[in-house]
């Protein structure tokens, strides 16, 4: 039996009167491709905040690496090697890109809270971010600022920031989004290329590319876990097409 | 015995002042999420204002009204020509209103020159009525009237008109409700203007107590402040509450401790501020 | 007039750390200076110690207080963040104002000596510009440094996405609290320069106008440069001394300049400058 990297155990979250996660179990496998998906307001980026620890749940639990992260904040779960993007791009709009990847990096070292010398030339920073870059092929562009990229470059760029922060776990939130479909295969060759010692967690609405990604897959639905099990028996599942019927 | 009395109305009376400041200090925090640093010179400048007016010879009610015209149309054309302009950021609305204050304390210099000047009650109000062998000034007794007059009309105006609904809605979801065709535009007009004037109307009836000289937006500013932190921003009702209550805290501590009086003020704002950011009644976290 | 120049530059400038690079708008600031000016002379005066030890002590007090308001301050952002700041401040100021025993009330006190560093007595105005200048130079050095070291960017990283700074690993409360203390840090040296200069300290140096003053400056120089606040204080200053022998309201002057760069150019005079300079030579690539 092997151990899930990221357990989830009935999870509850409401707004108001409204129940937008409703003790939502799910397991995931360390080095599984899990994809998260569920119509419009199934509750699958709330989920995701609730992991990350953007959001703090009602009840239940949540277990990452073998450690109950329930009630930590954002930041102390992703120094345990949790890493997410945004639906939403949130890059450093003023920065250009390599500048971008060496924040990212800086999260985790303790080179962080020198206050002297010069962010712009520490050279291991340099070295390490262009490396990162090198992996979503943006280290010809480590120079240019971010307003002068294109928003599948700047997807590209969201990832890097991830994948910097060296995470065991990566939750990525609709990574082919509003992307043309030559930027949609060079983003899914790049998701394929990661290695497995990375665990990803995706939600995705792009059907095609994200079905051929997944090894499981979990359906969400008013924040409640419909069904859940390999890619097969999802697709499979008569719930599954129940509601994506007309959709 | 006497003291307690004689403190309470005084206490009432400051608070009824505070209220009229706050509650459009709330009202356009509430809807447009713009902290108007200039508040404080709606307030001094609707003194000045009324001043000239009765200084001209004219009735105090023809100088409240004076005040509330010409300050609801000073908040007009600042919500036009500056804010409207820098719609969405907050922080660039901000800083236009501290400008304007700068603007409108030197020009308020320049007119009406350094000195503080008094401002006499009207003259059916001047006096006091004799209770118990106490004398009670009358003006602060109207003070007290007028607030409550003030504070029912406005919540005529928020529950039971189209246009307080929409406001109410605007206040408690934005983008809900302009999701449903509240035009937002025109509503934070309207209540910019409202809340200016309101303020001006709160320093000319100030001014018997309070009189006004050059600085008096300063110190109304951030009394303004602890209030609407207190009572919650968008409340109303927070925004009466909390002015009454700081109108206690201030008289009595006036009275009681004068060295640490305008300390004492700030105290429950930061308790408040650091425990329940919403205030006792609000329905935002600022 | 240029000390006074240097030393609303110090002000700016530490007031820009927090304002310019974290993001985070403050009304309180005058309020530094008044802590570290009335300590210190208040040290001096009535006690009768040296320049070196109440320095040192107005310094560090300054810093430490700074240090617990921003325990307060920083459970709030934004709007709320700006009226705590306000808060801190105005209490000061009513304790500067009303605590007459220990400040001399609305009297102040007065009759402060400045310092003779190495034997050079800064009485002299000539010797005073040159310190000014000196201490001008070591604190525009120390902030450059400050601000381009890696924690310098993890700064500007929190007030550019909070919310991507925490998913990375910051932990953008302590980022924001070591920036706090250290503006309250090089504020107590303006505070110090100041009382230096007037050789009196009253708690009008502490009013909320005084704290939008130095506000002014950051923004209308250009909030998140080096040069903008520096520029910011020139500007306020030139208006206040020179202007004001020519423009009687000088104030609304400058209320309706802050306004215009508000509305038009919110980078401040530096990105006016940039515009300016683009404008002429062609845009760089």
């Amino acid at each position: 039996m092997i151990n899930p990297i990221l357990k989830v155990s009935d999870l509850s979250k409401s707004f108001g009167g409204l129940q937008v996660t409703k003790k939502v179990n799910l397991s995931v496998n360390p080095g599984e491709r899990h994809l998260l998906i569920g119509p419009n307001g199934a509750g699958k980026t709330t989920l995701f905040n609730l992991i990350s620890g953007d959001l703090a749940s009602d009840s239940g639990s949540i277990i990452f690496d073998g450690k109950t992260v329930s009630k930590l904040p954002t930041a102390k779960r992703a120094q345990l090697d949790l890493a997410r993007t945004y639906q939403i791009l949130t890059l450093f709009r003023k920065d250009n890109l390599i500048s971008n990847v060496k924040l990212a990096l800086l999260g985790k070292m303790s080179l962080r809270w020198k206050c002297w010398g010069s962010f712009l030339y520490e050279s291991v920073l340099d070295q390490n971010a262009l490396v990162v870059l090198e992996k979503v092929g943006l280290a010809s562009k480590a120079y240019l600022p971010l307003e002068q990229t294109s928003y599948g470059e700047k997807r590209r760029l969201e990832i890097a920031m991830a994948l910097a922060q060296n995470p065991k776990i990566l939750l990525l939130d609709e990574p082919l989004a509003g992307l043309s479909t030559e930027e949609r295969e060079t983003i899914t060759v790049l998701l394929q290329q990661i290695d497995r010692s990375i665990t990803i967690l995706m939600i995705e609405h792009d059907m095609e590319a994200a079905l051929a990604f997944a090894d499981r897959i979990t359906l969400l639905h008013y924040g409640e876990v419909i069904t859940s099990g390999t890619r097969q028996e999802v697709v499979n599942d008569p719930r599954t097409k129940e509601i994506y019927l007309g959709h | 015995m006497s003291f307690w009395l004689i403190q309470s109305l005084n206490s009432l009376a400051l608070g009824g002042v505070l209220f009229t400041l706050a509650a459009g200090f709330s009202l356009i925090f509430g809807l447009m999420r713009i902290a108007n640093l200039s508040h404080g010179a709606y307030f001094m400048l609707g003194a000045y204002v009324g001043l000239s007016v009765i200084e001209a010879g004219h009735s105090f009610f023809l100088a409240i009204l004076a005040a509330a015209v010409a300050i609801g149309l000073l908040g007009c054309v600042v919500e036009r020509m500056i804010l409207r302009r820098l719609a969405g950021d907050s922080l660039s609305q901000v800083l236009a209103t501290l400008g304007i204050a700068f603007v409108i304390a030197d020009c308020s210099l320049w007119f009406w020159g350094g000195d503080p000047r008094p401002v006499a009650a009207p003259s059916f109000l001047a006096g006091g009525f004799q209770i118990l062998g106490q004398t009670f000034p009358r003006y602060r007794i109207a003070l007290v009237i007028f607030s409550i007059f003030v504070a029912l009309g406005l919540w005529l105006l928020l529950e039971k008109t189209k246009l307080g609904v929409m406001i109410r809605a605007s206040v408690d979801d934005r983008q809900m409700a302009q999701g449903i065709g509240v035009p937002a535009t025109k509503l934070f007009s309207i209540v910019f203007c409202l809340g200016a004037a309101l303020a001006g109307v709160g320093g000319i009836a100030a001014a018997p107590i309070l009189s006004v000289y050059p600085g008096l937006d300063a110190d109304m500013l951030p009394i303004a402040l602890v209030v609407v932190i207190l009572g919650g921003l968008g409340s109303l009702l927070g925004a009466f509450i909390g002015s009454f209550f700081i109108g206690f805290i201030y008289s009595f501590g006036q009275a009681l401790f004068p060295d640490l009086a305008y300390i004492i003020l700030f105290l429950p704002m930061l308790i408040i501020l650091a425990v329940r950011p919403r205030g006792l009644f609000g329905k935002i976290t600022a | 007039m240029a000390s006074q120049v240097l030393i609303a530059a110090i002000f700016a400038m530490s007031l820009n750390l927090l304002v310019g690079y974290a993001g985070l708008t403050s009304l309180g600031h005058a309020g530094y200076l008044g802590l570290a000016a009335y300590i210190s002379s208040w040290l001096t005066v009535k006690l009768g110690w040296s320049h070196a030890s109440t320095a040192a002590i107005a310094i560090v007090g300054t810093t430490v207080i700074a240090g617990i308001f921003g325990l307060i301050a920083l459970r709030a952002t934004g709007i709320s963040f700006l009226m705590i700041t306000l808060a801190f401040g105005q209490i000061l100021w009513g304790l500067a104002y009303r605590w007459a025993t220990v400040t001399g009330g609305d009297n102040g006190i007065s009759g402060i000596s400045r310092p003779s560093p190495f034997g050079i007595d800064l009485g002299e105005a000539n010797y005073f510009y040159y310190f000014s200048l000196l201490v001008f130079i070591l604190v525009w050095i120390a902030i450059a440094i400050f601000v381009r070291s890696p924690f310098g960017a993890t700064i500007r990283g929190t007030k550019d996405q909070p919310r991507r700074m925490s998913a990375l690993g910051f932990n953008v409360w302590l980022i924001r609290w070591i920036t706090f203390t250290a503006c309250g840090f090089f504020s107590a040296i303006g505070g110090m320069m100041y009382v230096y200069y007037h050789q009196f300290i009253s708690p009008h140096s502490l009013s909320l106008a005084n704290s939008a003053e130095m506000l002014l400056m950051v923004i209308a120089g250009g909030a998140g440069t080096l040069l903008g606040p520096v520029i910011g204080a020139a500007l306020v200053m030139l208006l206040k001394n020179v202007a004001s022998q020519y423009v009687d309201h000088w104030v609304t002057l400058l209320g309706l300049v802050f306004i215009f760069i508000v509305m038009f150019i919110p980078g401040g005079i530096v990105a006016g400058f940039e515009r300016i300079k683009i404008l002429l030579l062609g845009s760089k690539s």
